[in-house]
């Protein structure tokens, strides 16, 4: 489903990522761990298509398209979801206009019916209970005033609604508390499925003891430094990422 | 920083101008200049009593003795009064035309084209259009109707000859001949505009409109209008306004006078949708007008909605006098400046009765190289015992060319007053843009939403049927070539 090869990319002249290699396919689900400052992120927002980072070497393939020459809502509408690691407010706008607005342009991308709003409440009310989130929220405004775990829920609920093809989470599971965490991680778990991939962005194994992983890469400094199964993720807990690196001098990046 | 999405945004240039076209039709106009002969001209021409000619003269003299205001944060260049034809109207064979079917059909196609059907079978239900064309009132529906009622409303020409005395009563009682240079100019070459009087305990079961179009060449348009809503009578009024698209800049000064008397409300909607001028910031119309309320009567309200899209230079205050116990004056505005409109606009509240309050909420959006400035005054009278102003003054920014300006007097010589000021100045960031895009959302509509969003609070106060024209203008107003 998406192809990585020797991804560089810098913002303002500085090179973040320096050659990331990876590939995920449908029904996978990986996790990418590393440092703050790592790159983590940066490699969400390319893939997701900002213009802030320019891509200055490699390709990124999805379903086989050249990803790096499609606009952010050309992606989207192809199937490309990102969790913000920071949710954006949007004051004066609706949430729940503005999530029936993404989903219909969604869905007339797939060739499906527009929903009209009495249809629209029925489709975004079952997943607000996935999400166990406060029916009012979508009478707001885009994440103004939500609160730290309410923005990071709400991630997740226009996850459920726009059931995305590839989504990648930006450490949606920081800043919860422990009840939270599993409710994001039961929605995770839900969309979970064969022909869907996700990539969850964390700095936590404790997540990854609800959200179980295929496979889990350590990204250091631009690059994926290893790869391997969910252990990989206790033997990061235990030795940190130093531990981790020196390994790595002795090996050659393992992708998945 | 500039990335490609601020780039996007800036080099969007206004979708093309809908509403561009010119009708050709043969006119009956003076030579462009002015004196006291072309004044007498126009009041023999609309066959006026003497004390009317008299009341133009006198403005006419008083103008003389104006210089042209220039505190305002618009720049232009001089207007030269005497290349102004002042007088321009469709050429008819009777004097008038006496009912809709005898209308030239030229005039009724230009309505038509503009989404004006004039025809009253075809006509949009629940509103009454008056249809001025340059210099005359062409066309005014369902008068008849309206009529049964009491309620006058046509032509300001039509309520001179028809009812002078109501004319004579009101004209010049809320914005006097000698108000302001634009105003004074307006008062003595002015030639027509709409007319309305609710009679008492009346509630207008339709929506009074006035559609100005600008045509010919080189023509100045002064029109005047004069609302009055007597005791206990309710009106909702609204005026929207067009004009070809011209290299040159034309010049429209117009006057509003409302008068609402004991628990009378006059809503006042305005969708001003002149030429704006090309992206370059050629031509484009001057939009210098003065607009005020006099809330007279104890109870009564006055509510100004406008949503200025058009014109090159937007000059107006539309304002409220509060004299009644009570009364409660309103302004509600939106006023977009794309590539180089400039607008300078806001309101004026003055507080004299006990109790009297006013609510302002301005939302100014710029684009492009656009200029946007709010001028608002509030003012407290001595007597205004617990008087109360809430004003919020919004600014969004589209991209880092245009700018925003807010110039708040306020003047309080009540103690008893509560004075509320909110400002806020916000840009659409490229985070947001990349957020709505992210969800599938392109970025016409994500701009769209933001503004929509960030209007909310105006569109919510405009009749439902002109919400949506409004909403959609604002779109086209921004829309453009997406890279
Ligand atoms: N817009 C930007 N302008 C300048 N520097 C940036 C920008 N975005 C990212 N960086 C820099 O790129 C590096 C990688 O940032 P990134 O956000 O990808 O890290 P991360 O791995 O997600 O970290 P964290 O775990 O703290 O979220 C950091 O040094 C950051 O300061
Ligand atoms: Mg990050």
């Amino acid at each position: 489903m998406l192809e990585i090869r020797n991804l560089h990319a810098s913002v303002e002249g500085h090179e973040i990522l320096k050659g990331v290699n990876l590939t995920v396919n449908a029904g996978e689900l990986h996790s990418i761990m590393g440092p703050n400052g790592s790159g983590k992120s940066t490699l969400a927002q390319v893939l997701a298509g900002r213009d802030t980072y320019k891509v200055t070497q490699g390709e990124v393939l999805y379903e086989g398209r050249n990803l790096l020459e499609m606009d952010p809502d050309e992606r989207a509408r192809a199937g490309v979801f990102m969790a913000f690691q920071y949710p954006v407010e949007i004051p004066g706008v609706n949430t729940a206009y503005f999530l029936r607005a993404a989903l219909n342009s969604i869905r007339k991308h797939r060739g499906l019916e527009e929903l009209d709003a009495a249809d629209f409440l029925d489709w975004v009310k079952d997943k607000m209970k996935l999400v166990d989130m406060d029916e009012r929220l979508l009478n707001r405004s885009i994440n103004e005033g939500f609160s730290g775990g309410e923005k990071k829920r709400g991630e997740i609920l226009q996850m459920a609604v726009l059931e995305p093809k590839l989504a990648i989470m930006d450490e949606t599971d920081s800043g919860l508390d422990i009840d939270a965490l599993k409710i994001v991680a039961r929605g995770v778990n839900t969309l979970r499925s064969a022909d869907r991939a996700i990539i969850v962005i964390t700095h936590y194994q404790r997540v990854l003891d609800y959200i179980v992983p295929d496979f889990v890469h350590v990204l250091i400094d631009g690059r994926i430094v290893r790869s391997g199964g969910k252990e990989l993720a206790l033997e990061l807990e235990e030795k940190g990422y130093a531990g981790v690196e020196q390994k790595n001098a002795a090996t050659e990046p393992i992708t998945s | 920083m500039t990335t490609a999405t601020d780039a996007t945004l800036e080099t969007w240039a206004s979708q093309e101008y809908k509403y561009g076209f010119v009708t050709d039709i043969e006119t009956d106009s003076l030579p462009p200049g002015l004196n006291e002969d072309v004044i007498a001209l126009i009041s023999a021409k609309k066959n006026e009593p003497e004390w009317m000619l008299q009341w133009r003269l006198k403005s006419y003299r008083h103008w003389l003795k104006m210089t042209e205001p220039t505190w305002q944060n618009v720049h232009y260049p001089p207007i030269d009064y005497q290349s102004i034809i002042y007088y321009s109207a469709p050429k008819q064979d009777k004097d008038r035309p006496q009912s809709l079917d005898e209308v030239d059909p030229k005039l009724l196609e230009t309505y038509e084209k503009l989404g004006i059907p004039l025809q009253e079978q075809e006509a949009l239900a629940g509103v009454a259009v008056d249809a001025v064309f340059d210099s005359v009132s062409v066309a005014t529906t369902f008068k008849a109707k309206l009529a049964e009622l009491g309620i006058i409303f046509g032509s300001f020409s039509d309520a001179v000859q028809e009812h002078p005395d109501l004319v004579q009563k009101y004209l010049g009682t809320v914005v006097p001949y000698s108000d302001n240079f634009f105003a004074t100019l307006n008062s003595a070459v002015f030639t027509d505009g709409s007319f309305a009087y609710i009679p008492k305990g009346v509630r207008c079961p339709m929506e009074l409109s006035t559609y100005f179009r600008i045509n010919a060449l080189s023509t100045g348009q002064f029109e005047r209008t004069l609302i009055i809503a007597d005791e206990g009578s309710y009106v909702s009024y609204l005026e929207g306004c067009t004009a070809p698209m011209r290299d040159e800049n034309q010049l429209h000064a117009a006057v509003v006078e409302l008068i609402a008397l004991d628990d009378a409300t006059i809503k006042y909607s305005t969708i001003q949708n002149w030429y704006p001028g090309d992206k370059d910031g050629k031509g484009g119309i001057f939009n210098f007008v003065t607009k005020r309320g006099k809330c007279q009567g104890r109870n009564s309200h006055i509510s100004w909605t406008q949503v200025e899209t058009g014109a090159a230079i937007t000059w107006k205050y539309p304002g409220c006098i509060l004299i009644g116990d009570n009364s409660v004056g309103e302004f509600y505005s939106i006023a977009l400046t794309n590539n180089h409109q400039q607008a300078d606009t806001g309101t004026k509240m003055i507080h004299i009765g006990k109790n009297t309050t006013s609510n302002v909420v301005s939302k100014g959006i710029s684009a492009g190289f656009g200029q946007n400035t709010y001028r608002g005054m509030i003012k407290i009278n001595k007597g205004a015992d617990h008087a109360r102003n809430f004003t919020q003054c919004d600014s969004l920014l589209i991209g880092d060319k245009c700018g925003a300006h807010t110039f708040p007097y306020i003047e309080v010589k009540n103690s008893t007053a509560r004075m509320e000021h909110e400002a806020t100045t916000s840009k659409i960031g490229e985070d947001q843009m990349f957020y709505l895009n992210q969800r599938g959302i392109s970025t016409e509509d994500a701009v769209s939403m933001i503004v929509n969003g960030f209007c909310k609070e105006v569109f919510r106060e405009l009749p439902m049927e002109f919400a949506v024209e409004a909403q959609r203008l604002l779109e086209v107003s921004l829309e453009g070539s997406v890279g």
